[in-house]
């Protein structure tokens, strides 16, 4: 059965050189150092995407600006939305499930642990394959460089007439590699949650988070392999003069706008799903009360996922769609509505009445519950057919799903960090430098993306390089680039703490916030094999029960 | 050191992570097929020039073919049942059977391939037809080859004695999983092409 390997050299371990102990990493397949390596290349790329959006950003700041050249403002847009999307999201995200998924379900490792590193590496070489677009884009043409089309690359704008050079041949090599690391990462955490759980964690017992990442994973497995197909067809047309999406030999445009949104639409809750999770793990424990409506969180998740693979032609709704088809897609987006509203309502009913300790982790996730509140309604408006003609394109929807993916699930992440880190790394983060994080990134991201809705509702389209003064944009512009360096400052403060904390912040111990999950129980950070002995589990909280042998929760199960 | 997968095995209770594994595979994989079929559907007669899949297309080869491909799920499960047995001679035999169906099938796919691209004059460029055919038959066919080079190697493994019928068992079932799977995607191929496809 279980064999418990001799204990390994730790990486902190001073007598190994730099070389061995990078060596040690490149070569693991342990998953707490693969969910390590996957976030911290995916905040890599944060950072890259962040200087991106910091350009634009100067470029914006007022009228007929000339920080960037219209073609090079193009290439910013179209690199800081995938590098946010599939280098940033995806990887934190993915990582944040392999580090945490076979600790919460009280296993040794995940499933199938060098596919694991296959899945770490591929997105990884995927991700320089896309920068090296700078370098390569160019291709024999001498034209070109970094992909310009935009993150979702409406065709025809990516057909060899109007992309000359291989930017766009590296952006759909290097979203498809990143895309196979995801979905055998993918693969690997439904086996692992379906195969892999301690005795006694049965399927309603798991932690909400391994339940959200177990949907999240299915999603993947639905939705990438539709964009692979998309991106291959596209291949097809550049390489082999098919004529998929070429529109002069009797191609759809169309057809790239439904494949790539069938994919896209359930992207988003892939983005957002995850932060779900985070955010089911941490209010319970800062308010010192059971999840409320755990079985209805299940049964919400459930639903978001199965309808968000309907929803995806709303953001279609411009291309002249027949009436019933606006309907439909309007109607299952309000529908989406629903379940997520659920959540919201058992988040705040944990919280209601429970003794809520505002440490950073909490204070993120409560961020969290107004950011995501305000994007998701300014989503509920976009849904509205005639309202999203209006505004659709403009910057109206950047306001609206910045709110979502940044307010929602960058500030979930940032929680998450704080309140696993010390798990990680044994030491506590500085406090009073994470409750400034917190409030210089809610005054940064209001006063970035707040402002967007109203230029959008303005008239101001997005992906303009510039604007004609004396329409109005100008004070709303402004004010979105003074917001920048108060983000700038959040996040270098988290650096700061980071490496700080690493070398002298307070000794965390096995369980610094009196938590009830699994990944508590072992050592901080855990040995190489998570549990000396693996636990054992008779309710949703595991140890609360041990913790209160005289009241378990499994009484009430 | 750190590079071995620290040795474990799930509880007798839960399903086998290999199992679950090929199931999500096969379900990835299902999507990705269904991009192509969706986008052959959306093109059907929508190619004003070039050759039309009625005047091209010729089903009695196709229908062999197929025959050929469905026959081979049965081989496969033939050679499986040897195996649970232990009669090692009896399951290399139905393995041969299995890869020279599903390599005959490949051959006819080259042989219909030929034809059209020579005598027909349709390749991927000439027109949507074309452009859709030759994608979704020809990631249908690629998918046969992977998989008739897994089978292959089980065959020669097994001829090199290194087939341990308590050990592989499972293995080399979820192998013919993906074999299933890759005939029934060239059911669903079939139709669309050759049945929808060539409606008059």
């Amino acid at each position: 059965m279980t064999t418990v390997p001799a204990p390994i050299h730790s990486t902190s371990d001073p007598r190994m050189g730099l070389g061995e102990r990078l060596h040690g990493w490149a070569v693991s397949v342990d998953h707490k150092r693969l969910g390590i390596m996957y976030i911290a290349a995916g905040l890599i790329f944060f950072v890259i995407a962040g200087l991106e959006a910091t350009l634009m950003r100067l470029q914006l700041i007022a009228p007929l600006n000339d920080v960037l050249t219209p073609q090079g403002f193009n290439q910013m847009f179209t690199m800081h939305g995938t590098t946010m999307v599939f280098l940033v999201g995806m990887p934190v995200l993915l990582g944040f499930g392999n580090y945490l998924i076979p600790l919460m379900i009280g296993a040794r490792d995940m499933a199938f642990p060098r596919l694991n590193a296959f899945g770490l590496w591929l997105f990884v070489f995927g991700g320089i394959l896309l920068y090296y677009s700078w370098i390569g884009g160019d291709g024999l043409y001498g034209l070109g460089g970094a992909p310009d089309t935009g993150w979702f690359a409406y065709s025809p704008l990516t057909s060899k007439a109007f992309s000359v050079g291989h930017a766009t041949d590296y952006w759909i090599l290097g979203i498809m590699v990143s895309g196979f690391g995801s979905m055998t990462t993918a693969i690997n955490f439904i086996a692992t949650i379906l195969c892999m759980r301690c005795p006694g964690m049965t399927m309603m017992r798991m932690p909400l988070f391994v339940w959200l990442m177990l949907t999240v994973a299915i999603l993947v497995l639905v939705a990438l392999p539709v964009l692979t197909g998309a991106q291959v067809m596209l291949l097809l047309d550049r390489f082999l003069g098919a004529h998929f999406f070429d529109p002069q030999q009797e191609g759809s445009v169309i057809l790239w706008q439904h494949l790539f949104w069938f994919f896209g639409h359930p992207e988003v809750y892939i983005l957002v799903l995850p932060a779900f999770g985070f955010i089911s793990e941490i209010i319970p424990v800062f308010s010192r009360k059971v999840i409320f409506g755990y079985p209805l969180m299940v049964a919400a998740t459930v639903s978001i996922a199965f309808i968000s693979l309907g929803v995806w032609a709303h953001h279609m709704f411009v291309i002249g769609m027949p009436p019933w088809l606006n309907s439909l897609f309007a109607a299952s987006t309000f529908l989406i509505a629903v379940p997520t509203g659920m959540k919201m309502f058992n988040w705040i009913g944990t919280m209601w009445g429970g003794r809520i300790r505002f440490d950073t982790p909490m204070l993120f996730a409560t961020g969290f519950l107004v950011m995501f509140l305000f994007g998701g309604l300014t989503g509920i408006m976009l849904a509205v057919v005639p309202f999203d003609w209006q505004l659709s394109d403009s910057y109206f929807v950047v306001g609206h799903f910045h709110y979502v993916l940044f307010g929602g699930t960058i500030l979930a992440v940032f929680a998450a960090i704080f309140y696993w880190f010390p798990k990680a790394f044994g030491r506590m983060l500085s406090e009073p430098m994470g409750q400034w994080t917190f409030w210089l990134l809610m005054i940064g991201l209001t006063l970035v993306f707040l402002p967007m809705h109203m230029s959008g509702i303005l008239g101001m389209p997005r992906r303009v390089y510039t604007y004609q003064p004396g329409r109005g944009f100008e004070i709303w512009n402004l004010i979105s680039t003074i917001g920048v360096p108060f983000q700038i400052a959040a996040v270098l403060l988290l650096v700061i703490n980071v490496v700080k904390s690493l070398k002298s912040g307070r000794v965390a111990g096995p369980d610094p916030w009196d938590a009830w999950t699994l990944e508590w129980e072992t050592a901080s950070p855990p040995p190489s094999e998570n549990f000396r002995k693996i636990p054992t589990c008779t309710s949703a909280r595991p140890l609360w029960d041990r913790k209160h042998p005289e009241d378990p929760d499994s009484n009430y199960e | 050191m750190s590079s071995m997968p620290l040795a474990h095995s799930a509880p007798a209770s839960m399903p086998s992570r290999g199992k679950v594994g090929m199931i999500c595979l096969i379900g990835m994989e299902s999507w990705f097929f269904a991009g192509f079929i969706v986008a052959y559907l959306f093109y059907i007669g929508k190619s004003s020039t070039g050759p039309q899949p009625r005047d091209v297309l010729d089903l009695k080869p196709v229908l062999v073919n197929s025959a050929a491909l469905i026959a081979s799920s049965f081989t496969v499960v033939a050679a499986l049942r040897k195996l649970a047995r232990d009669e090692m001679g009896a399951f290399k035999f139905w393995m041969a059977l299995t890869i020279l169906l599903g390599g005959y099938f490949i051959y006819g796919t080259g042989v219909e391939w030929k034809g059209l691209i020579e005598d027909r004059h349709l390749t991927i460029s000439t027109n949507l037809f074309g452009t859709t055919f030759y994608s979704l038959v020809g990631f249908h066919a690629f998918h046969v080859v992977v998989g008739l080079l897994m089978l292959t190697s089980i065959l020669i493994l097994s001829m090199l004695g290194h087939i341990n019928v308590v050990r592989d068992h499972m293995r080399i079932e979820l192998v013919s999983w993906y074999w299933h799977f890759v005939d029934v995607v060239w059911i669903f191929v079939f139709t669309t092409v050759y049945i929808v496809g060539m409606r008059p």
